[in-house]
């Protein structure tokens, strides 16, 4: 077990955020969250990389109580955020925006071999190197922020929303990339509101409603259930 | 070994500039008034670096920058004048408290409101800078010889053109390889999104107060060198209005470009004292509009300052890259 969350609530001043959320990622496995605007997702997410601390509950990753640490500890500790809106350093050039991804963590050996390993990823990254990080295409910007996550070597990434704002067709680029990161050995949480193309690449699934863990499973077995289908599958209930 | 000779090479430029330019000065080549102006862009250029860190490269909003030119000025005059010497080993001692004091209390004031966001910081440094104010008007209650209201005088003439100019290229060397190397990149990775910095395992706490203090120190350094300039120190030297100097000349040169915070600190005091000769007496107050309708008109032009994100070869490259 990786991460595993256990019965975590978070408030936003006085307004329950999460309500008795648990879920875990296993080491190698990929790990969807969805839900509506507003379920939450983001939150949990926040609460994982220490931006924010729960009022109760725990969280442990690898094995270590990671609840109420800060954020930069934790990310020392190996896990990755991308937050929502990707969090590129606009203007940084590519290339410094992947360095920035092992400050941390890593020797200048490792980061410049993580840096060759993202461009052998990412050719298009590569090719704009030099380029200011605020000029990348939405695309761009989103391999960019994986990228820099992969620079750190993360045992863990979580991922806020990768596909938001690209087209089909880079939504699937980009989720063939999120596989082969974790194909290397990095475990994934991807949190999406495209819930069919999250399925389409993790094993489990969690869904959250309202700040609080409706349906979890296997996504095969999700997939059939009329409630998600309806709901987040775009599958009309009754029809076809 | 490249960065070896390299740092000989810049020491070397360095001291000929300053030696050059002291000759020029002890000889009488050029006019003092314009050594005077000279020396004035020069230290301008010191405070306004410390800024230019601050807000240009971290983000940080501060309205306070003259509260910290005034501890600087303050401190080091106070530390000469009471030990009534004039060697220059002294006058490196003061300037050296100056930079301490300034650098300290930026420890005390940052370490409360950098928890905030920058809007924040930038209204309590705003009241910083008028609480001191009011210190530095009030001084004299306590110790005398600062002077108060009266201004503090007497002081010796330390300043020479060898030790500003010698100051500002150390300034310089230093605040480029600051932010040229991965710690000035992490600087701007707070600037840019505080949230993805964290993520990242940036410490940003430690980073902004660190980015304010060493900017504060800088314009305490500058402080120092006013103070043994004119030989006299008054409150109205450290107000609000000339805290907003600073960030002007900042703005119009560029956040975060150094070349541009060096031409636009000349500029300037230039413009001050063309401003200064060139309006008729009585009409004084017209600057005031002038200024003001001069920085619209740079803005507009050029929104992202004089050089954009050009650099002069010598603001380029650090240490390490
Ligand atoms: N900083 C904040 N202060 C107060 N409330 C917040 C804050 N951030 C989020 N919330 C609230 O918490 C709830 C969960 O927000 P969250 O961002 O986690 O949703 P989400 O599932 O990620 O939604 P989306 O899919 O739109 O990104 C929402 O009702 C939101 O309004
Ligand atoms: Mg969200």
């Amino acid at each position: 077990m990786i991460l595993s969350i256990e019965n975590v609530y978070v408030y936003y001043g006085n307004m329950l955020a999460l309500r008795d959320v648990s879920l875990h990622v296993k080491r190698g496995e990929i790990v969807s969250l969805i839900g509506a605007n507003g379920a939450g997702k983001s939150t949990v997410l926040r609460s994982i990389s220490g931006i924010l601390a729960p009022r109760a509950g725990r969280i442990l990753f690898n094995g270590e109580d990671i609840s109420g640490l800060p954020a930069h500890k934790i990310a020392r500790m190996g896990l990755s955020h991308v937050p929502e809106g990707r969090g590129v350093f606009a203007n940084l050039t590519v290339f410094e925006n992947l360095e920035m991804g092992g400050y941390a963590r890593r020797s200048d050996l490792e980061v410049r071999e993580g840096i060759e390993e993202v461009f052998s990823l990412f050719p298009r990254l590569k090719e704009r190197r030099s380029q200011m990080a605020g000029t990348l295409s939405g695309g761009e910007q989103q391999m960019l922020a994986i990228g820099r996550a992969m620079v750190s070597r993360p045992d863990l990434m979580l991922l806020d929303e990768p596909s938001m704002g690209l087209s089909p067709l880079l939504v699937g680029e980009i989720f063939d990339m999120i596989e082969e990161v974790n194909r290397g050995g990095v475990a994934i949480l991807l949190v999406e509101q495209n819930a069919f193309a999250a399925f389409s690449i993790a094993q489990r699934a969690y869904v959250l409603e309202t700040g609080h863990v409706a349906m979890h499973g296997d996504t095969n077995e999700l997939r059939n259930q009329p409630g998600v289908q309806a709901a987040y599958l775009g599958v009309v209930p009754g029809g076809g | 070994m490249r960065k070896i000779t390299d740092m000989a090479k810049t020491a070397a430029c360095l001291a000929a500039a300053a030696v050059t330019g002291q000759l020029l000065d002890s000889f009488g080549f050029v006019n003092p008034y314009w050594v005077q102006i000279f020396q004035l862009g020069c230290i301008m250029t010191i405070s306004a670096l410390g800024l230019n860190i601050i807000y240009g490269f971290t983000g940080l909003f501060s309205l306070g920058h003259a509260a910290f030119y005034g501890i600087g000025a303050y401190t080091a005059a106070y530390v000469m004048k009471s030990s009534g010497g004039e060697s220059h080993l002294l006058f490196l001692a003061a300037l050296a408290a100056g930079v301490a004091c300034s650098a300290l209390v930026a420890c005390l004031v940052g370490l409360p409101v950098l928890r905030l966001t920058s809007d924040y910081l930038g209204i309590a440094t705003l009241g910083f800078g008028i609480i001191m104010k009011v210190l530095f008007d009030n001084a004299d209650g306590v110790l005398p010889i600062l002077g108060g209201a009266r201004g503090m005088t007497g002081l010796a003439k330390m300043t020479t053109v060898a030790w500003t100019i010698a100051v500002l290229g150390i300034a310089m060397i230093f605040v480029r390889n600051i932010v040229r190397s991965s710690y000035g990149r992490a600087l701007v990775s707070i600037r840019e999104d505080e949230i993805a910095a964290r993520a990242i395992g940036i410490a940003t706490f430690r980073y902004k107060l660190a980015g304010f203090v060493i900017g504060c120190g800088l314009a305490g350094l500058a402080g120092g060198l006013y103070a043994h300039l004119y030989a006299f120190l008054h409150p109205s030297n450290f107000d609000f209005f000339k805290s907003v100097d600073v960030l002007v000349i900042v703005v119009l040169g560029g956040l975060g470009n150094l070349s541009g915070t060096l031409a636009a600190s000349f500029g300037w005091i230039l413009l001050l004292e063309v401003l200064r000769v060139a309006l008729p007496p009585g009409y004084m107050e017209l600057r005031w509009v002038l200024i003001p309708v001069l920085l619209i008109v740079t803005m507009l032009l050029r929104p992202q300052g004089l050089f954009g994100s050009r650099e002069i070869r010598f603001f380029r490259d650090g240490l390490d890259s």
